[in-house]
């Protein structure tokens, strides 16, 4: 594959090296001449320097051939912009970028950008996992944050042990993909009854996640 | 009309100082509080600063009532991710970009934005003149405006 980094800060530099040692073809593009030439001293012809945004530099670095750009500055506009020009003007199929602010995470899916990633978000989701226990905790989301994976630990007072499944009315569209218990994956159905102590894996969309909180958790929704 | 600026350079300032003073709602946002120096006597309308990509900044600047908005910062990247956020989230009917690059304004125009390219404006205009093309007169277009500001 032929990827196209956008950025040679710390993400950028560490994405690149990681991709060069899968044997992808990469280019790595980055702004500042001191900082371009200080990477190609070690990288070498990899890096290029030249503004993402410029839509001369990205014909120049070829980027019509490029299978995946990963926009990762640290300027979440320049990031945008990267990647609705690597789409419109170039075609290409996939575009990815690095989100500071993670309220701009749904913006951008908005605005047409196929993959954001957001630290912020990522570690914050970590503590909110370390935090919560006998609570429904977010996993991850997919489709954008229309679909959220979302974890619960059955404890005594949670209202759903002792039941069985086809018994539990769950809120809208939520699915429990997976119960784990005593370490070993249990594939539900309808039959299967809840067990204190079970880790209940759920899909659900974000607004009846509240829902499913009073349902699992046994608080008030 | 209800009026959003996002950036208090030349443009932006003298823009909202002339729209104010018409009686028209105009808020400006800057993220420097030294920009808002810029704006004339004549300007009474409210001043924010912030980051105008920052969705909340633009709502609490009015984007949701707005008429306009015109983004007028010295980055293209920031007109063009603001103005976006004001056509796609806020439903602002009339929106302008001010952008530096012409390539970027020709292919976000192709995106449906209304972009305005300062540079080759004022390069079209110049050569204009230059060839003859229109008069040395050209040149003093709405520079009777400073006569307005107070």
């Amino acid at each position: 594959m032929y990827i196209i980094v956008i950025g040679g800060g710390k993400v950028g530099y560490y994405l690149t090296k990681t991709l060069l040692a899968e044997n992808h073809e990469v280019l790595l593009l980055e702004k500042n001449s001191a900082r371009a030439d200080s990477l190609a001293e070690e990288l070498g012809e990899v890096v290029s320097r030249g503004d993402g945004c410029e839509v001369r530099t990205l014909r120049e670095i070829g980027m019509s051939r490029a299978n995946v750009v990963v926009a990762v500055t640290g300027d979440d506009e320049d990031n945008l912009i990267a990647c609705q020009l690597a789409k419109r003007e170039f075609n290409v199929p996939r575009t990815l970028a690095r989100v500071n602010n993670p309220r701009n995470e749904e913006i951008f899916g908005l605005l047409g950008v196929d993959g954001t990633v957001s630290s912020t978000r990522i570690i914050y989701s970590l503590i909110e996992q370390e935090v919560e226990t006998g609570e429904v905790i977010p996993l991850t989301s997919l489709m954008r944050g229309e679909i959220e994976i979302v974890e619960a630990d059955l404890t005594a007072h949670s209202p759903v042990v002792s039941k069985a499944l086809k018994d539990i009315h769950l809120p809208g569209d939520s699915v429990v993909a997976a119960i784990i218990r005593d370490k070993h994956i249990v594939l539900p159905s309808g039959t299967t009854t809840l067990e204190q102590g079970d880790c209940v894996i759920v899909l659900t969309r974000p607004e009846d996640e509240a829902t499913l909180r009073a349902l699992l958790a046994g608080k008030p929704a | 009309m209800k009026l959003v600026v996002l950036g208090c350079g030349r443009v932006g300032s003298l823009l909202a100082t002339l729209m104010s003073q018409q009686g028209h709602d105009v808020a400006i946002i800057d993220m420097n509080k030294d920009s808002f120096r810029r704006l004339g006597q004549g300007f009474h309308g409210r001043r924010l600063l912030g980051k105008g990509i920052d969705e909340e900044v633009l709502r609490s600047a009015g984007l949701p009532e707005a008429d306009a908005f015109v983004a007028v910062t010295n980055g293209d990247n920031t007109n063009l991710m603001a103005s976006q956020i004001a056509k796609e989230r806020f439903s602002v009917p009339k929106v302008i970009t001010r952008l530096a690059d012409p390539i970027r304004a020709q292919a976000y125009r192709g995106m449906g934005l209304n972009t305005f390219c300062s540079s080759l404006f004022g390069a079209g205009l110049l050569r204009a003149v230059l060839l003859e093309e229109q008069p040395l007169e050209a040149l003093k277009a709405y520079s009777d405006l400073l006569n307005e500001l107070s």
